[in-house]
């Protein structure tokens, strides 16, 4: 009778190698068929994993694409200085965007709800980059376990020349026979790790020591609890409300983003395997920290529908 | 093939599930996701709060809502689009596409079917087997599924009857057997919205001693033939990053090969051995299906994408024209003699669909006569690439027999085909070998061939423009043909209508045959409606780039039912001529044709001088 306790005890680096040999066949063929490809670097783990693929994909050459960077202005030092590090250490053609008007107007994660900010900071600054570089195509890093809008999209998802996504007239993929072909204007983005899910993403960084940001490891960090949701107080841009006082706890990411935006969970988990070991036994989805996922129903779909990644 | 020796086939079963609405397949997906703990409490939350608003169970929480992702499917109740969902157990990962069972059903059942092993098709035992059932099993075993799990669902609304549900598994299993070659088809009884021996036994099914849904699951034997059969490679993509390496990346579709194998190169037939599989971890000792690897060889060969490296001592056919069974998707109907593109592996050819063999009835899977197929329509078709190409028939290898055809224009993916077998003429028709060819003649004529194609509504000038240009040719001392309508729709094309199927092999005839008049060297001028972007298209493409010129005769369509020189507006307004371009049939003006000429604009005259003048641009002609 079936073993319902949840953790696989499958080949998993078998599972792996299968996941790692669909993932570049994808990246060869984006190579392969369009012009001026660009990989999307959000600096987090499935960016990483994505990172990693691509020097397999196309080793011994070079990655043959720059990689893209959005940057808010919000995100964790620490992910910027690792990002830089990441550029130095593989010889990346690194871009990073700002949305200039945006800043200029001073759009923040405090004074603007959250969904106006992430319309403004990372939507029309993805939009801005994507057309700034002329790219047919860019990769994304999200996979289909992430939330439900996602379990139905496309490897290759066809964006018009203004980025929007239409949910009801996707190309349909069979075997791995994928359509590159896109008219003068349009774009592609491509997620890779499609059908990798969470669990895949952390036993390949543990197999294959994979480097990830150290925000990922439970440390002793500043901490503001609003709304029961744990934010670090990662400079002296975050606002204190009345009565509130940065404490330091034992927390670590499950996700990685604006760090305003971006929730917290405490754990003890200091290694890898400590990680995977709480993912296993985790009964809260990986986007429950995400503030900006949690506007309004259906909200991922509606800014896909405008352009987000 | 047992586990230890296949790895990667113990871990992963991919499936799909077949049933519509009333089935209960998001419920069973849901059931399951829940019950191997996929689904996460701030999700339930979620799902719980999204069943108050539009579940259809009650209290209860609606596990189907989980599933449907896209705003319109929680507001409509229905799901939509094929969506992937994974869970693990103990013994297995999995990956179930789960596709709907209405609105563009074959389309979507085709696509999750592609990458499947296993199809769970839903029965509501209330209903038994319906035509929908049949249905679902034709695509299963269409697109290669050999494994079929029949889940009758919903038992508990029979009293959980032992014999209601040996009754449909029997009719079931016959049905199946007269039809369709599948290796196993288990039947198992479920009430999935209770969980009624999804994954644990039930206690309101004594009688049954089988597996559960997910034990079967678990552990049924899927193993593809691919693992054993001999090597193959498609190449995917040639990585120089200096003159001292060339690698041959690519996926591994079938077999294994190691350093020291002797292989082929298809389809120029070079033969060379493996030197080394390389890849960032070291070099590898062998490669094998499924794995994306770099090759090198130990000569210097030339390999280029869409080129198959294959075991040298049994390698695939190459044809250029095949038998196939064709999925149709898009809403623009497919026509023999439109030319599309067809991807198979890393290749992507010209190709066209050369006949209809018959199309099969969905409802009653009968055999019918067809000249077109329609969005989900399924057929037997035959068709020819503009070269040949190493494959196997989708029987053998689902990646070396398995294409997509591309709409040229829109490039939306609109049909998706697997091969049966290479028509045997393709073998024996070889291109006559030319001494004297085009050049030859051309220089013999002191001029450039070339096709100048004037396309426009009927009435826009085309045809007056057509003999001015031919007249001041001809008076250059240029060698020349026309053709028009009255040349070729009285003669050689007399047995065509005006239907879209009809216009489209008009015109494919016409692109034949300027063709082999430029060949002849001749500047041919071409006057015909050619209202589809597609087929005027494939005449720049058979003319050769550089030798087309396409000329757009602009006439606004009211000029040109004032003008009406034959009387024709007048009829199709009338409504005794049907499918009139422009009137009842669309026309597909060019988007960047050579040369656009208004003739509200200019005279007849001044519009051949237009076009003289460019072709002395162009040094197509001398002075």
């Amino acid at each position: 009778m079936t073993d319902l306790s949840l953790e696989p005890h499958g080949d998993t680096a078998a599972h792996l190698r299968q996941l790692e040999d669909e993932s570049i066949h994808i990246m060869r063929e984006v190579m392969a068929e369009l012009r001026n490809p660009v990989m999307l670097y959000s600096i987090g783990k499935d960016s990483s994993v994505m990172l990693h693929l691509a020097r397999k994909a196309f080793f011994p050459a070079p990655i043959p694409f720059p990689l893209l960077h959005v940057d808010t202005g919000w995100k964790f030092r620490e992910m910027i200085a690792f990002r830089d590090r990441m550029a130095r250490e593989f010889g990346l053609r690194l871009v990073v965007h700002q949305n200039a008007e945006g800043r200029a107007r001073g759009i923040n994660p405090f004074d603007h709800d959250a969904g106006t900010y992430t319309h403004i900071m990372k939507t029309v600054a993805l939009k801005q980059a994507l057309d700034a570089g002329g790219y047919d195509a860019a990769f994304g890093g999200a996979r289909r376990d992430e939330e439900v809008s996602r379990a139905k999209e496309r490897i290759f998802s066809v964006r018009s020349a203004d980025h929007g996504w239409d949910p009801k007239n996707q190309r349909p993929e069979l075997w791995n026979l994928f359509n590159c072909r896109v008219a003068r204007g349009q774009s592609i983005r491509v997620f890779p790790l499609s059908n990798w899910t969470e669990l895949d993403i952390w036993q390949y960084i543990e197999l294959h020591g994979v480097a990830i940001p150290d925000l990922y490891f439970a440390a002793d960090r500043p901490v503001v609890e609003r709304d029961g949701t744990l934010i670090v107080a990662d400079d002296d841009r975050l606002p204190l409300r009345p009565g509130e006082k940065p404490e330091m706890r034992r927390v670590r990411f499950r996700t990685l983003g604006c760090y305003p935006l971006t929730g917290a969970i405490e754990s003890d988990a200091t290694t890898l395997a400590g990680i995977v070991a709480e993912m296993i036994a985790t009964r809260r989805s990986e986007r429950s920290g995400r503030l900006i996922d949690k506007d309004q129903a259906a909200s991922m779909e509606q800014k896909k529908r405008e352009g987000y990644f | 093939m047992d586990a230890l020796a296949d790895p990667l086939q113990a871990t992963l079963l991919r499936f799909l599930t077949c049933g519509s609405v009333d089935d209960g397949k998001s419920t069973l997906i849901g059931r399951i996701l829940f019950d191997t703990k996929r689904i996460f409490e701030d999700q339930l939350a979620a799902v719980a709060q999204a069943s108050r608003r539009f579940g259809t169970a009650g209290d209860e929480i609606d596990l189907a809502l989980a599933l449907d992702g896209l705003e319109a499917e929680r507001q409509q109740g229905i799901t939509i689009d094929v969506a992937y969902r994974f869970f693990a157990t103990a013994r297995r990962r999995f990956i179930v596409a789960d596709t709907p069972g209405h609105v563009q059903y074959t389309r979507n059942m085709a696509t999750g079917a592609s990458t499947a092993d296993l199809a769970v098709i839903l029965i509501d035992a209330r209903h038994g087997i319906l035509s929908q059932t049949r249905r679902h099993s034709f695509i299963a075993s269409l697109l290669g599924i050999r494994h079929i799990v029949l889940a009758v669902n919903k038992m508990d609304l029979v009293g959980f009857s032992a014999e209601r549900f040996r009754e449909i598994a029997e009719a079931y299993k016959e049905f199946a057997a007269t039809r369709f070659a599948f290796d196993d088809i288990t039947a198992i009884p479920l009430a999935a919205r209770h969980g009624d021996n999804v994954t644990a036994p039930s206690a309101r099914l004594p009688w049954y001693q089988g597996p559960t849904l997910l034990d079967h699951l678990e552990t049924v034997d899927v193993t593809p033939p691919a693992a054993a059969a001999p090597f193959r490679m498609p190449v995917q993509w040639v990585n120089r990053p200096d003159s001292s390496f060339r690698g041959f990346a690519g996926t591994v579709v079938a077999g294994r090969t190691e350093p020291g194998d002797t292989v082929a190169i298809l389809p120029s037939g070079q033969t060379t051995r493996i030197a080394r599989i390389v890849s960032m971890d070291g070099d590898r000792p062998e490669a094998k299906a499924g794995d994306a690897v770099t090759l090198l060889f130990t000569d210097e060969r030339d390999a280029s994408r869409g080129d198959v490296i294959a075991a040298a001592a049994a390698r695939p056919e190459v044809a250029d024209q095949f038998a196939a069974d064709l999925v149709w998707f898009d809403d623009a109907d497919l026509f023999p003699g439109r030319p599309y593109l067809l991807k198979i592996g890393t290749r992507t050819v010209s190709a066209q669909i050369t006949e209809i063999k018959h199309r099969v009835d969905m409802e009653s899977l009968d055999q019918l006569a067809a000249k077109s197929l329609s969005a989900n329509d399924v057929a037997v078709v035959n068709l020819s690439l503009a070269e040949p190409i190493p494959f196997e028939s989708y029987a053998e290898n689902r990646k070396m027999g398995g294409f997509i055809i591309i709409d040229r224009v829109t490039n939306a993916t609109a049909g998706a085909g697997m091969i049966r077998f290479a028509l045997r003429r393709a073998a024996n028709v070889h291109w006559q070998a030319i001494t004297v060819d085009r050049a030859t003649r051309a220089a013999q004529k002191g001029q450039q061939p070339a096709v100048l194609w004037l396309t426009g509504l009927s009435g826009s000038g085309k045809s007056t423009i057509a003999n001015l240009v031919e007249q001041k040719l001809l008076a250059r001392g240029a060698h020349t043909y026309l053709l028009d309508g009255d040349n070729i729709r009285h003669g050689l094309n007399r047995d065509l209508g005006f239907t879209e199927v009809d216009r489209v092999e008009n015109i494919r005839r016409v692109a034949e045959v300027a063709r082999l008049f430029m060949d002849a060297g001749l500047i041919v001028v071409v006057s015909f409606i050619s209202p589809y972007r597609a087929e005027r298209q494939l005449a720049r493409e058979r003319a050769g780039e550089g030798g087309f010129i396409e000329i757009f005769v602009d006439t606004p369509i009211e000029d040109c039912r004032r003008r009406d020189p034959k009387g024709l507006y007048a009829k199709a307004d009338a409504g005794t001529l049907v499918n009139f371009t422009g009137v009842d049939a669309p026309y597909e003006a060019p988007e960047t044709p050579e040369l656009h000429i208004r003739t509200v604009e200019t005279t007849p005259e001044a519009a051949a001088d237009t076009v003289i003048a460019e072709l002395r641009r162009r040094g197509m002609i001398g002075g």
